[in-house]
């Protein structure tokens, strides 16, 4: 089943090549793989939308993550109450005639049509990935031309967090130094 | 004050503690040995630039301190890879810096630029490419904590020309901020107190000891703990040393060429206690069935090892020395009398089937050459090797009681390590005896490095198994290919001439009576000396589980070959 991880990681150069080298290495296939900026100027997020067999593979994910030193955070928000978009610009095939036929099918959709020209239209769709497979379906016969999507995004609601599996990781047991008042009790 | 970026570098590897650094100079890392000039450092030029990471690596090993290892730019970088990733295999702390060009030319294909953070993306715990001078003090900082914390690794410095020539404000950082490395440390109690359940109820433990033993230092606290739960010990080929061979609950080595006894004891028993080692399929044969009974305890430093080959029951993610010091006072003492009696009987089997327990037929073999050299250097010699059949004999035969002497490409498998390691070994510890025992194949690949040792004065010793075969090679051309032996025959070259060549005293030795006495000869020389003992041709490793079997199904050495 498809796992989705949101991931904190240093905003230095090369860091996306670290993931993306470590899930080559290690025989990990992405689905899809957003970054971007955060709140912190500092630091970046990546959503990773990753197909893993089990729960073990999972595991294996996050582990290897916190390998790269440049990784602060780990979890995975597959089961956790979350916000997921995928944004997607799609270029369909329209004259004059079909265009009120696409517009209908944005509005359904809540998407919205972003350019128009002589003989296509461009449909801008936000929304969960079945969502966005959705639309696309309906859109297909009437002749898509281009297709762009950012790959998911995730952030859960609330409170919620998601879950970190890899014990002694960052942020998950026990670190050292700092924690020295924290060991007192053992 | 200003200082250049090479001053700086320099500044920040004496705070460091670095006293003697291994490399090779060239077009894009001059900056840097212009100035090492005025620094008090001992530079080791090399042969080549694998020699120097495998010198920094045995240095690393032999000390427990980062080596240092150094080239230039392009062909001198690449040059390094085979003992970055021999580092990086066997956890090896080794700070490497290399030289590259100037940092308006990147990408551009400049003379002898080579995208070398690119290349050893996987093989390094970390790498960096310094474009700036003001850069560098806070890197080499953040390397040397990298490369030692945690489970060590080799880091690189990929420093840019300009960064090294450029002057900046020389500020040492205070402290080290790393918001995503954290290396854990102590287990939590609720996961201490399920490992306790388990090991309270255990029948027929065994402790599976790794090179992590060795890292954290664990020794004392681990043979306290194997004496109080009386739970027999078996090593990893990097973990040898880390408990004593001698000592009564030792089972030595496990694995392909492990023991047999060990391997058994591994497959029958109820608990596995796994101390810093990572169930490499060398040691696990196919996980199908390996351990099928037993419940499993897994202390390590790095998450990423916890569940990956064998899915485990307790991990104890943290310092080994710290987890088992935190274990022993919550168990009692136990007893385990009838397990200990059946590995005793199994361990029987083996002495029989020992290749030490044959009489001399007039050939040499490796397994008594090793033995030969125990005796002679009262099992207190630092012995380095290269891989294949020699390796495992050592391994055998050479009965490690302490740590940090048994030095031996595990992970990475690196031909022609034995000699440049031994050399890095004896910048660490001048005053110890070190053998490097290598293979005919394996010491052409780095023979160059007997120069070094001349230059340098090392004082090592060499002793070369040459039985004219890449003899691991035909080993399993013999077992597993109907004994069609494909390019495994070697010519090797006279190597006393060699070694006399390089101004290294040299002897060979063709009968098992000039031994004893050809080790006693090398032995008083001051310097380096070169041994080659032409050894029976043919002869294989016994016990051997064959790739992809399981651990007990060992081809054992026939018992009618025992005279």
């Amino acid at each position: 089943m498809q796992y989705t991880f949101v991931t904190l990681v240093e905003n230095k150069p090369g860091v996306l090549n670290r993931v993306a080298s470590l899930f080559r290495r290690r025989n990990f296939n992405i689905e899809s793989l957003a970054v971007g900026r955060t709140e912190r100027p500092d630091i970046s997020r990546m959503t990773i939308v990753m197909e893993c067999e089990d729960e073990t593979v999972a595991h294996k994910i996050e582990a290897n993550l916190y390998k790269l030193v440049n990784v602060i955070d780990v979890q995975d928000v597959t089961h956790q109450p979350a916000v997921t978009r995928d944004l997607a610009l799609i270029k369909v095939k329209a004259g004059p005639e079909q265009r009120a036929q696409v517009n209908n099918l944005a509005q359904i959709f809540r998407a919205r049509i972003v350019d128009v020209a002589a003989d296509s239209v461009i449909v801008e769709a936000t929304g969960t990935e079945e969502k966005i497979e959705g639309m696309i379906e309906l859109l297909r016969p009437m002749g898509i031309l281009e297709m762009v999507r950012t790959g998911q995004i995730a952030m859960t609601r609330g409170a919620y967090e998601g879950t970190r599996r890899a014990p002694g990781a960052n942020g998950n047991g026990w670190h050292g130094d700092e924690d020295e008042n924290a060991l007192a009790e053992y | 004050m200003k200082k250049t970026g090479a001053e700086i570098l320099w500044e920040c590897l004496m705070r460091e503690g670095v006293e003697v650094v291994f490399g090779y100079p060239g077009g894009a890392n001059m900056p840097i040995y212009d100035a090492m000039l005025n620094y008090p450092v001992h530079h080791v030029l090399v042969r080549h630039e694998q020699g120097a990471a495998h010198m920094a690596d045995g240095y690393a090993r032999a000390s427990g301190k980062v080596g240092v290892a150094m080239a230039t730019s392009g062909p001198g970088a690449t040059n390094l890879v085979t003992g970055i990733a021999t580092a990086m295999m066997d956890s090896s702390p080794v700070v490497f810096i290399t030289g590259q060009v100037a940092a308006h030319l990147i990408g551009g294909d400049a003379f002898q630029e080579t995208d070398v953070t690119g290349i050893t993306l996987p093989i390094t715990k970390h790498n960096y490419l310094v474009t700036r001078a003001d850069e560098i003090a806070e890197v080499v900082r953040e390397a040397f904590y990298i490369a030692r914390s945690g489970r060590p690794g080799p880091v690189l410095i990929d420093i840019c020309k300009n960064a090294q020539i450029e002057k900046t404000e020389f500020v040492y950082p205070e402290e080290v901020r790393l918001p995503g490395y954290k290396p854990p440390l102590r287990a939590p109690k609720a996961d201490l107190e399920k490992a306790v359940h388990l090991i309270e109820r255990a029948k027929r433990p065994v402790i599976l000891l790794g090179h992590g033993a060795i890292i954290s230092g664990a020794e004392e606290v681990i043979q306290h703990f194997a004496v109080k739960t009386q739970t027999p010990v078996a090593m990893t080929l990097l973990g040898l040393g880390a408990f004593p061979a001698s000592h009564p609950l030792s089972l030595g080595m496990m694995g392909m060429h492990g023991e047999a006894h060990c391997n058994l004891a591994i497959q029958n028993a109820d608990l596995l206690l796994a101390f810093g080692m990572r169930f490499d399929d060398r040691v696990t044969g196919t996980l199908k069935t390996y351990a099928p009974n037993a419940r499993k305890i897994h202390v390590e430093i790095d998450p990423s090892e916890v569940h990956k080959n064998v899915r485990v029951d307790v991990p104890l993610v943290g310092d080994l020395k710290t987890i088992v010091s935190d274990l022993i006072p919550m168990v009692d003492e136990y007893e385990h009398e009838e397990w200990l009696q059946q590995i005793a009987e199994w361990k029987s089997d083996g002495d029989a089937r020992s290749i030490m327990t044959w009489s001399h037929d007039g050939k040499l073999y490796v397994a008594h050459l090793i033995h030969d050299l125990w005796e002679a250097t009262a099992g207190g010699a630092i012995v380095t090797t290269d891989v294949g059949q020699h390796q495992m004999w050592a391994a055998q035969y050479y009965f490690m009681d302490k740590p940090k002497r048994w030095i031996t490409s595990g992970g990475s498998g690196t031909m022609g390590f034995g000699l440049p390691s031994a050399i890095g070994a004896w910048f660490a510890r001048k005053d110890e005896e070190i053998w490097a025992v290598v293979g005919d194949g394996g010491f052409q690949m780095t023979a160059a490095e007997l120069t070094t040792a001349v230059q340098e004065g090392a004082n090592v010793k060499v002793a070369v198994m040459n039985n004219n075969f890449l003899g691991m090679v035909r080993q399993w051309q013999e077992f597993f290919f109907e004994k069609r032996y494909s390019a495994v025959n070697m010519l090797t070259p006279d190597f006393v001439k060699l070694a006399e060549a390089h101004g290294v005293p040299a002897r060979r030795v063709t009968k098992p009576e000039e031994v004893k006495e050809a080790i006693a000869w090398a032995r008083q020389i001051q310097g380096p000396a070169l041994l080659e003992f032409m050894v029976e041709r043919e002869d294989a490793v016994y016990p051997m589980v064959p790739a992809g079997a399981s651990l007990h199904e060992m081809l054992r050495r026939p018992v009618k070959e025992a005279r």
